[in-house]
């Protein structure tokens, strides 16, 4: 167990500093995140209401997110770095979590920057919104760590993330929105936890096969 | 199995398929009772209904034998799974065209958001058309044997997830022919459903076996072709 969390946090550390170093990633969901609710502002014609920005705010969300996941494999692809990782590990779920936990990182950084631009921008953030976002981050890297490396497998690659990923992140923004929305947060957030936990388990059960032959 | 007893199992499945659709759609027609609200346009049900089932049908069977290939490790599954999704998606298509129809008989309108149904197919439809954005991405072998197998368990974890996800998002508009009390209609209504699902599945089977006859003879006629290459 302390060995496989070992092998986690070399990994994860391993991406954040990656980035830290080199930029790539982050700065871009930060720059995207924000042009995509100045875009929003001029999709939501007067007396659209908040409701409304609230559900753009989680498709400028899930968007991002997807900005963030095209680029999550691409220096292992690029320097051969996965097959190495595939030998070295003791257990492939290691490289699915070490990358998931970088992935949450990232998206913490993001959404650092968009909510606070959200609610100087539409409407004030409340703690729904909060702990959606937290939940919803968590099932995000889980499915989209795992279609990331399925299309960094592929040819069509950063063409393919996208039609993978949309309709699994459906029930995310039925969540998201639900949870900030209706009269009554409490079962969207639960649903939320659900579909994390459904997704993380299924995920980190089948990275095994998504990496080896 | 040997290729006559296979060959005598599609042609099998076909004939069942025929008389049970044929007799199914005759009781529709002829014999299950009028319904008081919807009038004619609720016969539409017997077919909307079998084809839908049999699309998730499809889907499970399809995990079912992804997740053989993931355990054993044997290549033919792989080519089991892709027909069983392949079959999915066309009655999946199915389901959204008859659905639409219905619809418009009902409703006066070929798309309401309020028809959870409705809403879950389309989600699935956009999910399994990636399936197979990522089969033809991928060179065909081991590895996209996995990557494909993977997809199909997603599939049928998605499918409660996203029917919960859409009863949470939606208003309640359609009508519910189940409930906890078992199914709410006259019993020839149930039987006509029943000999309709029949033929569906009957359908769908003969399908399967026919197609993946077809397949299995392009891998042996491809691999011969190397051979004299």
């Amino acid at each position: 167990m302390a060995a496989y969390l070992g092998d986690v946090a070399a990994l994860a550390r391993k991406d954040l500093l990656l980035e830290l170093r080199s930029r790539d990633t982050v700065p871009a969901m930060l720059l995207f995140v924000v042009a995509a609710l100045v875009v929003f502002h001029f999709a939501l014609p007067a007396g659209t209401g908040d409701d409304a920005a609230n559900g753009l705010l989680w498709v400028g969300l899930l968007f991002t997110a997807l900005l963030g996941l095209t680029r999550a494999f691409v220096a292992e692809r690029e320097q051969g770095v996965m097959d190495g990782l595939v030998l070295a590990a003791r257990d492939h779920s290691a490289i699915w979590l070490g990358k998931a936990v970088s992935i949450v990182a990232f998206l913490v950084v993001a959404e650092a920057v968009a909510l606070p631009a959200y609610g100087l921008f539409f409407e004030p953030v409340g703690w729904e919104l909060l702990a959606a976002v937290a939940l919803a981050n968590v099932g995000i890297a889980a499915v989209g760590t795992l279609l990331s490396a399925m299309a960094a497998a592929s040819r069509a690659r950063e063409l393919l993330l996208p039609l993978l990923f949309l309709p699994l992140g459906i029930p995310i923004v039925v969540g998201g929105v639900g949870a900030t929305v209706a009269e009554e947060p409490g079962r969207y957030l639960a649903f939320l936890a659900l579909y994390d936990l459904v997704f993380a388990i299924l995920s980190w059960a089948s990275f095994e096969y998504v990496v080896t032959e | 199995m040997s290729t006559s007893l296979r060959n005598n199992q599609s042609v099998l499945l076909a004939a069942a398929a025929l008389g049970l659709l044929g007799s199914g759609v005759a009781l529709a027609l002829f014999w299950a009772p009028e319904d008081a609200d919807q009038g004619f346009s609720q016969r539409i049900f017997y077919i909307h209904v079998p084809v839908a089932l049999t699309a998730y049908a499809c889907f499970g069977w399809a995990a079912w034998k992804a997740l053989r290939l993931l355990w054993l490790r044997e290549e033919r599954y792989d080519l089991e799974s892709y027909v069983a999704v392949h079959l999915g998606v066309i009655f999946g298509v199915l389901t959204l065209a008859t659905g639409s129809i219905w619809a418009k008989a009902s409703w006066d309108v070929w798309w309401t958001w309020g028809e959870r149904q409705l809403v879950l197919f389309l989600v699935l439809f956009l999910f399994y058309s990636a399936y197979f954005m990522l089969r033809y991405s991928v060179e065909p072998g081991r590895r996209r044997a996995n990557l494909c197998a993977v997809y199909a368990l997603f599939g049928v974890v998605l499918i409660p997830v996203s029917f919960l996800a859409i009863r949470l998002a939606e208003q309640f508009i359609h009508p519910v022919v189940f409930n906890a009390d078992g199914p709410q209609m006259e019993d020839s209504m149930f039987a006509t459903f029943l000999v309709c699902l029949a033929g569906t599945l009957a359908l769908a089977g003969a399908l399967y076996h026919v197609e993946l006859a077809g397949k299995r003879i392009d891998a042996r006629v491809r691999r011969l072709r190397e051979l004299l290459a």
